[in-house]
């Protein structure tokens, strides 16, 4: 089917929100407490537009299409609306973008500079500082929480962890952690769902504080390095630096989810400790050692054990946890190289 | 895995046995905990009531080690019961008779004796388990690590087949493997016995075309030793050079005091690794590898699906990558290796060597990866096998088997059970969560004992405590955990200091050669 938007013909599905459609073709709409993975919550009221034949303004991100439906996302009365409600936002909380980790992945900054809000209209006095640095991995800012309920949404129903909700009334609502515990006495098991779905800088990821701006980091799609599941995540890197790990919102098996292994535990890499030469046990003490030393010292070993006690007198076990690329050509030197089938790996744990 | 992932969150019913996925496989466990918001029925199988049990419609608490009892229970009232899939056993399967007489040798009260779980459990999960079908069996290493794994693992696949449920989206028979890419070293053919592919080496058309596709001749025929046996082959100085490539083995292994010895009587021991750990100590010469992230390759996850792992950082000084070594090793011996990348071993190696593969190529999985079989490169993947009940041999084979206890059980002297395994924080020996910052999640292993256990002993919660068995002894905290049955010890091998691994029984199942991790005899006592 299609459906009108701003006098151009677009493709739709059955099925599809206006917001979906609209985002599918590139045309932005300020949105902030729809996100694919975990629906339409009608909360934030951010992405008003006109539909042809229906009364007042309706959210885009929860109006089915149909067919021929006509839909404006940039009247004068839409584009006062959606003003409204984030300089709202912006006015409401501490939106220090200079200083904030989500400068330039923000999904409210996005909205206000789309929309030409300068600097929120309202004036109200500052607030007090609502930090929770208690957790491993994750820093909370509340003074920057939208209520979105986007990060609820993600530990409840995609995660389903079951840590965050809504607490308290009125002006005071705001996210708990179990019943309002400090995250990291709470039940929280630092998956990260919640700072992934989060569209500001509420929550954010202590690792990455103060590493790099949005833009300065090229990201790298990957597997990741611990377990069978094969979560796709994407690496954010500066340099040569992890700045930080998102799963890959679109990728199979794990649709933008990680546990706080993949998420969290990128450093290793880095480490002091890594081997960085060969090395040769020489009366009992490594010393260091060329490639060339090490590998005829190697070759010249394994050939004469061949020649005294032929090839079965020699083994070997892979890696697991290395690429297939690379247990690959550990069985083929065994095979095709040594002439034996001593080669195994942990296949059984 | 028969099936997928993705299958979990739209599947009717999981039974899940002998896998803690909560901890061990986190992502795993959001979609079978979505199933059940959806109103899907999870039925959770364990020694311990581990936390996907909160979400269970049904927790049976399962004796360690009684799984082929447990399960032959519950194929005894399908069969009594005649609930069944009659037309899928008599259509797609076959050795019925066989499997259907083994199971009525055993009463249902013996299997209820076996097991610890009662009579009328086993018939209400037979029972739930047939009026919600398709279902999907899960498991994992507390179905394999058992002297009679391969036994836990064929009776599940009874199960599923006696249901009608293996070859069908959201069923099958479902094994989560621990590691990244276990899955993968094994397709790729790490394994004594097999090629790339699965292709075995004793068969002498495999042999051929290998030589061929490698330009050499007299490839061995006879299939290699297994790592327990290798390890046993260093003290009897069969084996006289050892090659451990990326495995701490002085910590994984069971019985560690046994594995140093082995690993200290070696004649010649190299070792290619990231980091030192407990096991270079015992090697002649050690190679640095390349680390994840700084070089490129491809994964194989537990859903057969090959995705790719990109290079964003160099490796640290003269470290180089594993395939890099091992064709430097090659020339050495006169060898010259064409491929120069992980691509180009891929693309033009593996892929083309093993046919289940080979429609699987990096430009096809720059994206998502593919699940294999895929034979060509017009082949979407397969996301779940043996479709319609058509399986790979033909029809699916019932094995009667009987239920064996696990090689050492309780007695006077060490009245518990010690069951291993890993937790959420951390992977195996530490040697990258350790360096991650994860410490501060869990910065030291305890020791889970029941409170009913704790009580007997006068232990409090936190207290150090002596864990021992016969092979060796651990200090460590003891955690009281109303999770934990009376009877059983729970910990893991994440630190050299408390390592399981001093106390686990080096018993192997006779033919896939898989340590029993989760079972031994142990005893506690007070430190001082
Ligand atoms: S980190 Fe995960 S478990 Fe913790 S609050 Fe966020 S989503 Fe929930
Ligand atoms: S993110 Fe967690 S669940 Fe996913 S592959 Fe990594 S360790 Fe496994």
């Amino acid at each position: 089917m299609n459906i009108i938007v701003n006098g151009e013909d677009l493709e739709a599905r059955e099925g599809q929100t206006i917001l979906q459609v609209a985002r599918e073709n590139g045309v932005f709409i300020p949105a902030l407490c729809f996100h694919e993975k975990v629906g339409v919550a009608g909360r934030c009221r951010a992405c008003l537009v006109e539909v042809e034949g229906m009364k007042g303004l309706q959210t885009s991100c929860s109006v089915p299409v149909k067919n021929g439906m006509t839909v404006r996302t940039r009247t004068p009365v839409v584009l006062e609306a959606q003003k409204l409600v984030i300089d709202l936002l912006l006015s409401t909380g501490t939106h220090d973008c200079l200083s904030c980790e989500k400068n330039g992945g923000c999904e409210l900054q996005n909205a206000a500079y789309y929309l030409g809000i300068e600097r929120p209209s309202i004036s109200l006095p500052a607030l007090a500082p609502s930090l929770d640095g208690t957790s491993a991995f994750v820093s909370v800012d509340r003074n920057k929480c939208i209520q979105c309920g986007r990060c609820v949404r993600g530990c409840q129903n995609s995660v389903v962890n079951n840590v965050l909700d809504f607490g308290y009334r009125g002006q005071h609502t705001g996210i708990i952690f179990d019943d309002d515990a400090p995250m990291g006495t709470s039940t929280c098991v630092q998956c990260g769902e919640c700072v992934q779905m989060c569209p500001v800088g509420a929550l954010t990821e202590k690792k990455a504080l103060g590493k790099a701006r949005r833009w300065e980091t090229r990201v790298v799609r990957t597997t990741c390095p611990y377990c069978g599941v094969g979560c796709q995540l994407d690496v954010h890197v500066k340099g040569e630096d992890v700045v930080r790990v998102t799963g890959t919102e679109d990728g199979s098996p794990n649709r933008g989810s990680l546990c706080v292994k993949g998420r969290f535990g990128y450093d290793f890499m880095y480490s002091e400790d890594r081997l960085t030469t060969p090395l040769i046990r020489e009366n009992g003490e490594l010393r260091k050692a060329s490639w060339d030393e090490a590998l005829d010292l190697v070759a010249a070993k394994f050939k004469k054990i061949i020649a005294e006690s032929g090839p079965d007198a020699i083994g070997g076990v892979s890696c697991a946890r290395s690429t297939n690329e690379d247990s690959y050509s550990m069985q083929k030197l065994f095979r095709a190289v040594l002439k034996t089938n001593n080669i195994d790996h942990c296949a059984r744990t | 895995m028969t099936n997928s992932f993705g299958e979990y969150a739209r599947a009717k019913l999981l039974f899940c046995i002998g896998t803690n996925m909560t901890e061990a496989h986190p992502v795993a466990s959001y979609y079978a905990k979505q199933a059940v918001k959806k109103g899907a029925t999870l039925i959770v199988v364990d020694p311990r009531r581990h936390a996907l049990a909160d979400y269970a419609t049904i927790f049976a608490q399962i004796k360690v080690g009684s799984d082929v009892a447990f399960l032959n229970g519950l194929m005894r009232v399908l069969i009594e019961e005649e609930l069944y899939d009659k037309k899928y056993v008599a259509e797609c399967c076959e050795n019925f008779d066989a499997l259907k007489a083994k199971v009525l040798e055993t009463p249902l009260e013996k299997a209820a004796q076996i097991s610890g779980v009662g009579v009328e459990m086993l018939e209400r999960i037979a029972r739930t388990m047939a009026a919600n079908r398709p279902g999907m069996a899960i498991y994992t290493l507390g179905i394999t690590e058992h002297t009679c794994g391969k036994n836990n693992v064929m009776s599940v696949a009874n199960l599923q087949m006696l249901l009608g449920n293996v070859g069908k989206e959201c069923g099958g028979v479902n094994p989560m493997r621990g590691q990244n890419n276990v899955q993968g070293a094994c397709d790729v053919g790490a394994l004594p016995n097999v090629f790339p592919g699965y292709q075995p080496v004793a068969v002498p058309a495999n042999r051929e075309k290998f030589e061929k596709g490698w330009g050499v001749t007299g490839l061995p025929d006879k299939p290699g030793m297994m790592m327990p046996d290798m390890m046993d082959g260093l003290a009897s100085k069969k084996i006289r050079a050892f090659y451990i490539y990326g495995e701490n083995l002085a910590n994984t292994e069971p019985n560690i005091t046994h594995v140093e010895k082995s690993l200290a009587a070696a004649e010649f021991i190299v070792c290619q690794d990231i980091f030192q750990t407990e096991t270079t100590k015992f090697a002649h010469v050690i190679l640095p590898a390349a680390a994840w992230g700084e070089d490129e390759g491809t994964f194989s996850s537990s859903e057969r699906r090959v995705s790719l792992v990109r290079k964003f950082k160099t490796p640290p000084g003269e470290a180089r990558p594993s395939w890099w070594i091992f064709k430097e090793l090659a020339k050495r011996f006169g060898q010259e290796w064409p491929s120069c990348s992980g691509k180009e071993l891929w693309d033009n190696e593996v892929s083309v060597l093993a046919p289940a593969f080979g429609g699987i190529k990096y430009d096809r999985i720059q994206g998502d990866g593919l699940q294999w079989p895929c034979p060509n490169v017009e082949h979407p993947g397969t996301g779940f096998l043996h479709r319609d009940g058509k399986f790979t041999r033909g029809k699916g084979l019932f094995a009667a088997l009987d239920w064996t206890p696990p090689a050492e059980v309780p007695d006077a002297e060490y009245p518990l059970v010690l069951s291993t395994g890993r937790r959420l924080y951390h992977y195996h020996t530490r040697t990258q969560t350790g360096r991650s910052g994860l410490n501060q999640m869990l910065p030291e292993e305890f020791a889970d004992i029941s409170p009913a256990d704790a009580k007997e002993h006068g232990i409090a919660d936190g207290e150090m405590i002596i864990l021992k068995s016969r092979r060796g002894q651990v200090k460590i905290r003891a955690k009281v955990n109303e999770r934990i049955p009376r009877g059983l010890v729970w910990t893991s091998f994440h630190f050299r200091e408390g390592n399981a691994n001093w106390l686990t029984n080096n018993a192997f199942d006779p033919e896939t050669k898989t340590a029993e991790y989760k079972a031994c005899a142990v005893k506690i006592e007070k430190v001082g």
